[in-house]
């Protein structure tokens, strides 16, 4: 084989790795597909009254740490409210009994999140101590709508 | 009077006669079967033509415009505050559509124009004729491997230049103007989805590298064989893939938000 001919087939060998590379850089670093798609996690449900901006996608938080994140989102037509769907990571054990999840907004203008409080974890004899696939977190606090606190606030000003 | 309308009906006729029968060579480039054993030593040959060549055009724009955008962003989002959103800001338009647009771009002037003019000597020089004459397929031997080569290149070349893009905003946003690194990424990871973001970058640098590898080979194939024919059929591959890479990336980019 030729120094020519050997030059190519190299070149274009390390020209197709580059090209691999870049597909891997996009996939971890850019799009950050990460560690939850590969642990599957376990999924908990929650009904909320009024979602506000949540989204699919949005993060679920403890203590402001990312845990997981909504996965699905539908109105129940009987009650008239949101299921929220939420994908969490299997490492992050969570008291079920008293658990919460609050809908918050990170800052005045972003995005909405899903906060969880966790339970107290006080008698371990129980069959059901930590949430676990399928379980329905029962309280639960709607999404505070800003256009709503001004609303109250008029109304009260006129009172 | 008559005759200006009677020319633009010509030049109707002539206009659709061509898509058609590049459409007809497109149907007779692809429906054949591949003679493997020759087209890969073809086929090298022609990838480091289009795609090793074209590297280095693509690496150092890339590497400039992620550097303007990252600048301009910056200055832009640094009046409302939000000057660490720049991630998400490059990431989002170089994969969505600075990256495959202006790779098929940079293509068509570095590779399109080179294939036009490659298989239109070799027309003017009735190498095609001779090859015809011998009983070798000219559209298997010269045209295939070329176009092949090309639609494997493109999307190769769109990442690499994604890539390389994003690396010059980091290097403005994080390394001059002091954007934290790691909310640099974060916010990036946070807002670019893999399947609408990135794979969407990606489909669309597919159908642009068959669309200007398509127009740059037929207009080669089909050029007047003579030394002006070469030029202008070079000079009509240039513009018409830039039109149709810019059309279609509209049409695309419809479809893609329009929920698909």
């Amino acid at each position: 084989m030729s120094t020519r001919q050997r030059y190519i087939d190299v070149s274009v060998g390390l020209f197709m790795l580059l090209g691999m590379l870049a597909f891997v850089f996009m996939i971890m670093k850019v799009s950050g597909l990460s560690s939850y798609h590969q642990d599957k996690g376990y999924q908990v449900t929650a009904d909320f009254t009024d979602i506000g901006g949540l989204k699919v996608r949005a993060p679920v938080t403890i203590a402001g740490v990312k845990v997981g994140e909504v996965t699905r989102i539908e109105l129940q037509p009987q009650q008239l409210n949101a299921k929220v769907t939420m994908q969490l990571r299997s490492d992050k054990r969570i008291p079920y009994d008293d658990a919460s999840a609050r809908i918050l907004t990170q800052g005045l203008l972003g995005s909405n999140y899903i906060s969880i409080v966790p339970g107290l974890e006080d008698d371990n004899d129980t069959k059901h101590p930590f949430l676990r696939e399928g379980d329905t977190i029962a309280k639960t606090q709607e999404a505070i709508i800003l256009e709503n606190l001004i609303g109250q606030l008029l109304f009260n000003i006129k009172k | 009077m008559l005759d200006k309308i009677a020319y633009i009906g010509q030049r109707g006729i002539n206009t659709l006669q061509s898509i058609g029968s590049s459409g007809v060579f497109l149907l007779h480039v692809f429906f054949r079967k591949p003679d493997f054993i020759r087209l890969w030593p073809a086929l090298r040959f022609q990838l480091y033509n289009v795609g090793v060549l074209s590297f280095l055009i693509i690496v150092v724009s890339a590497l400039f415009i992620g550097m303007v955008v990252g600048l301009q962003g910056y200055n832009t989002l640094q009046k409302f505050g939000a000057g660490t959103q720049l991630g998400q800001l490059l990431a989002l338009s170089i994969s969505r559509e600075l990256g495959p647009v202006i790779s098929a771009l940079l293509f068509a002037g570095r590779a399109g124009s080179a294939l036009t003019a490659e298989i239109g000597l070799m027309k003017a020089t009735e190498q095609l004729a001779s090859m015809d004459m011998m009983g070798v397929d000219p559209l298997g031997r010269v045209i295939y491997p070329r176009f092949l080569a090309g639609i494997i290149a493109l999307p190769v070349l769109a990442l690499i230049f994604s890539v390389m893009a994003i690396y010059g905003g980091y290097f403005v946003g994080v390394d001059w103007l002091g954007i934290d690194s790691g909310s640099f990424w974060s916010n990036m990871q946070a807002a670019v989805d893999f399947r609408i973001d990135i794979l969407s970058g990606i489909i669309k640098s597919i159908v642009f590298a068959f669309l200007v590898v398509w127009i740059a080979v037929f207009q080669g194939f089909n050029c007047v064989a003579t030394a002006e024919g070469i030029s202008q059929a070079t000079t009509r591959t240039v513009v018409y893939s830039s039109l149709a890479v810019l059309g279609l990336d509209f049409l695309l980019t419809a479809m893609m938000i329009g929920g698909w």
